[in-house]
């Protein structure tokens, strides 16, 4: 197995009183695609946050290519600029800024002054809606574009791991259908993923490894192939009455 | 005289002297508006960084005789953004993701605080009468005439020059640099700027550095205006100088200009011609007496209610808040039951210990505190009912306090009313002006309604305390506003000692409604409605019905509290009680220590009114040393140091927002839960 990028390892994680993980080990290879499933409320978006730098682990370590990242403050720019990308769930974008300059923010960093025109440009080509809308506030754009505009600051940047939350939410069929295509094209590039999503078959096709999260705890994880047995059992079973 | 060309000539005079005070409110306004598009704190204590640079730079040029340019450079480029610097790490780090409200009380309690503290660390006093001298050569010396109808001195043509070359640099750098884009995308939302790799931290540690500078600049450029240099002038052109930064929604730059130079023009052609109108309509003459120096309060009150695009507008919601912790439960709710039963005993045996000691070894003096401090308890119950309860930050308690203890006055003096008769009528009457007044600001969000009553506060200070029939106009300037005791069949509250028994009962009365009215239908509805206004209204709350109630019965409290602590001090005292800063003060002492529990209130009464004599003078510590002069040598501290620990108040206040009181409370709960459980498992 190749050196992993990123490695949560016994992480513990939650909002004050309340916890949401309880000691998850999972390790991202360089260029692996990994799928994250589980019921509502298993952990998943916690687990985002802590593998992108929001959330600081209450115990356990997370480590950046092998070298444990700074235990109590792990400012989040830092796993950016070592290559780590996160588009949080929900409209997570600036909504006093313009489209354009939600993304300049991003790009101006990545690709510097010269780069930037390069790529705005690829944003838009990859969601024509976003150029038409360069100008307006995005806090005035509808729930799905403003979904566009947090996932187009990571698809055009192609980092070297990025990690999507609830990708799908809230976007037509046929543009989930074109973000899933962009993600295989920058998977092909030697992008790995971390990938939450409630769509699984989708994310099971583009993922070689996935992950069950269940009560905080990752109860299953294996290759996709696998998946399907496993995940029939845990993610529909709990409908059953107990 | 010529109608027309008069008209003319002097409407034009008019402005021209507007100008410079113009730019005055001007250049408080564009660093108001700086600090807000790049903190995204609607910073009160702005006057107090300008004061800081102001006094630094007297102390520098004038009594260290250093030349202008180093002290400049010392004070404004040097102390300012230092001070910028300092601010950010300690307090407004941890603010980034409160409330607006939250991040108020905050300003509120370093508008008080920094001042002294400075005043202190460079033992720098004001001189009455020593002006500071401008930072250009000769500014009150030479005059310019362009016009021929007004001269402007160097120091105004420096002050204008400076408002004209910050607005544009400051616009540029929002318009053309990453700088200005990270600064406005902190504001909105610190995490998601880490998720873009922008270091947040620097963003706004430099983004306060920036507008601390701009304070001291606008601070020093000012200071030749007055004639001796106080913090308190600096807090009120802040004050005022909000109503320029709100015409440009507190976001654009250039209306801040133009705000803060129509603020100047239409004072200054109002003054010129008013007393011109008042001489021919004698009935005017009362309001151009009053109305003159209260203009800008007015003027902003005005603007708050009636511009419709202030009452819109909202804070732009963090959309990755949830990573924060939640707010906690009220620690009451988390105690273990044996730990309530102790918690009760241990209540009712202190208050028992302390009612003893203070009925039968309390001298004059330390009954009247007490009672004092059981009065501003009760006052403090108005807060809690407005801002615990209702989420909203009302800076008119003092001025509903005021109605009160006035109308006691009044009653008494003119009707020979009781005045515990008289007492009810105040309440009531704060409670129909709380009522009137909540009408119009209510729809305003949290910080704007903060300012719209303290607009309302300085407004009755100004105008209608001076009337007659309020504050007993000429009267009172012989007699003072005086208010004699109770009087009920055979008791006599004459006595000090009946008159704190009387204080016990209102406070017992009023903690009761308070309790009643949180458990009950308004206090759910207030507390939905602290959650969500959206969610609220979806399952058919009526907002409006449920904060007028609130309004009106925390106006009521006060009223109440006002008349009482007037009948206690048989004056009204209202430029010691009651004045909008010492309202202001009030507040931040309730929120820090904990405004959502009757506990925090009498507590913050009991801080308010006991801690200087009971701890800076070292009576607590002389009694346990067992004599005064056993106590160190710097006992007695001086009183500055109140508002200096009232300042750091503010800070811990920064870190837990929830109140002081209430953190203490949780921190001990959960050590004797986890103790006592352990010793249950045990078992």
């Amino acid at each position: 197995m190749s050196a992993s990028i990123l490695e949560l390892r016994d992480v513990e994680a939650g909002y004050g009183p309340f916890r949401a993980l309880f000691g998850v080990s999972l390790a991202v290879g360089a260029g692996e695609a990994v799928a994250l499933v589980g019921a509502n409320g298993a952990g998943k978006t916690t687990l985002a946050r802590v593998a992108s730098g929001l959330l600081a682990p209450s115990a356990g370590s997370v480590h950046i290519d092998g070298s444990e990242a700074d235990q109590g403050s792990l400012p989040a720019w830092r796993f950016v600029r070592a290559g780590m990308m996160h588009a949080p769930e929900g409209r997570s974008v600036f909504a006093t800024l313009s489209v354009e300059d939600n993304l300049a923010l991003s790009f101006q960093r990545a690709f510097g002054r010269s780069g930037l025109a390069d790529g705005l440009d690829r944003a838009y080509e990859l969601f024509p809606r976003l150029g038409e809308r360069r100008g307006q506030v995005a806090g005035t754009l509808s729930g799905g574009e403003q979904r566009m505009l947090s996932l187009a600051r990571v698809l055009v940047e192609s980092p070297r791991l990025l990690i999507a939350d609830e990708l799908s939410l809230g976007l037509a069929p046929m543009v989930v259908d074109q973000v899933f295509e962009t993600l295989s094209q920058i998977r092909a590039t030697g992008t790995a993923l971390l990938i939450v999503e409630q769509q699984v078959g989708h994310a099971l096709e583009l993922c070689d490894r996935a992950a069950v999260l269940e009560h905080g705890l990752i109860s299953w994880q294996g290759p996709t192939n696998e998946a399907g047995a496993a995940l029939e059992s845990r993610l529909f079973e709990s409908r059953a009455p107990h | 005289m010529i109608l027309a060309s008069g008209f003319f000539e002097d409407l034009f005079r008019g402005i021209l002297q507007g100008t410079p005070p113009g730019a005055v409110y001007a250049l408080i306004a564009l660093g108001f508006v700086l600090t807000y598009k790049t903190s995204g704190v609607f910073n009160l204590a702005f006057g107090a960084q300008a004061y800081i640079s102001a006094a630094m730079y007297f102390k520098v040029h004038s009594v260290w005789g250093w030349p202008k340019w180093a002290a400049l450079l010392v004070s404004v480029f040097v102390l300012a953004p230092l001070v910028g610097l300092v601010l950010e790490r300690a307090i407004f780090r941890h603010l980034r993701t409160a409330s607006a409200v939250s991040k108020l009380v905050v300003t509120i309690g370093l508008s008080v605080a920094l001042p002294e503290i400075f005043n202190w660390a460079a033992r720098f006093s004001a001189v009455a009468g020593r002006q500071i001298t401008g930072i250009v050569p000769d500014g009150a010396g030479v005059y310019y005439d362009p016009f021929g109808v007004y001269r402007f001195n160097r120091d105004e043509l420096a002050m204008m020059a400076v408002a004209l070359a910050g607005t544009l640099l400051l616009a540029a750098l929002f318009r053309f640099t990453m700088m200005g884009l990270s600064m406005r995308a902190v504001v909105e939302s610190p995490r998601m700027t880490e998720l873009s790799g922008i270091n947040a931290n620097r963003v706004s540690a430099f983004a306060w550095a920036l507008s601390s500078t701009f304070a001291g600049m606008a601070g020093v450029l000012i200071a030749p205006r007055f004639n001796s240099l106080s913090s308190g002038d600096y807090f009120t052109l802040v004050i005022i100088a909000v109503a320029a930064a709100a015409t440009g929604l507190l976001i654009s730059l250039p209306r801040a200009l133009l705000g803060g130079l129509g603020l100047g023009w239409f004072i200054a052609v109002f003054n010129t011609f008013l007393p011109g109108l008042a001489d021919d309509h004698t009935w005017l003459r009362p309001f151009q007496e009053n109305l003159t120096p209260s203009l800008p309060f007015v003027v902003l009150f005005a603007i708050l209610v009636l511009w419709r695009a202030v009452g819109r507008q909202r804070e732009a919601s963090d959309p990755l808040a949830g990573v924060d912790p939640p707010p906690p439960a009220l620690a009451a709710l988390e105690r273990h039951p044996k730990l309530t039963l102790f918690t009760r005993l241990f209540g009712v045996f202190f208050v028992t210990v302390v009612g003893l000691v203070v009925w039968f070894r309390a001298d004059v003096l330390w009954m009247s505190l007490v009672t004092k401090a059981v009065i501003i308890a009760l006052i403090y119950l108005s807060v809690t009912v407005i801002t615990g309860m209702g989420g909203q930050i009302s800076l008119c308690q003092g001025t509903f306090a005021a109605i009160g203890g006035f109308t006691v006055f009044q009653m008494a003096d003119r009707f020979n009313m009781s005045v515990l008769a008289a007492a009810l009528i105040g309440a009531a009457l704060a409670a129909v002006v709380g009522a009137l007044l909540s009408l119009p600001v209510l729809r305003l969000g949290g910080v704007w309604l903060a300012i719209a009553t303290l607009a309302f506060a300085f407004f009755f200070d100004a105008v209608m305390v001076k009337f007659s029939w309020v504050g007993g106009g000429s009267t009172a300037l012989l007699t003072g506003t005086q208010v004699p005791r109770p009087l009920i069949g055979p008791i006599d509250f004459a006595s000090d000692r009946a008159f704190l028994v009387l204080a016990v009962v209102a406070l017992v009365v009023v903690s009761v409604v308070v309790i009643q009215l949180r458990e009950g239908t308004i206090g759910r509805t207030l507390a939905a409605l602290r959650g969500s206004e959206v969610a609220a209204a979806s399952i058919g709350i009526s907002a409006a019905r449920a904060r007028i109630v609130a309004f009106a019965v925390s106006a009521a409290i006060a009223g109440l509290g006002g008349a009482l602590l007037a009948m206690h001090q048989q004056n009204v005292n209202y430029a010691l009680n009651f004045a909008p800063i010492v309202a202001l003060f009030w507040l931040v002492v309730v929120v820090a220590l904990g405004s959502r529990t009757v506990e925090g209130a009498i507590q913050a009464g009991a801080a308010f009114a006991l801690f200087e004599p009971l701890i800076l003078q070292g009576e607590l510590l002389g009694w346990i040393v067992r004599g005064e002069e056993r106590l160190p040598e710097f006992f007695p501290l001086s009183g500055n140091w109140r508002l200096i620990l009232f300042g750091l108040m503010a800070m811990q206040f920064a870190r837990h927002p929830e109140g002081l009181v209430e953190h203490g409370k949780r921190r001990s709960a959960t050590r004797i839960n986890g103790w006592l459980e352990a010793r249950e498992a045990r078992a």
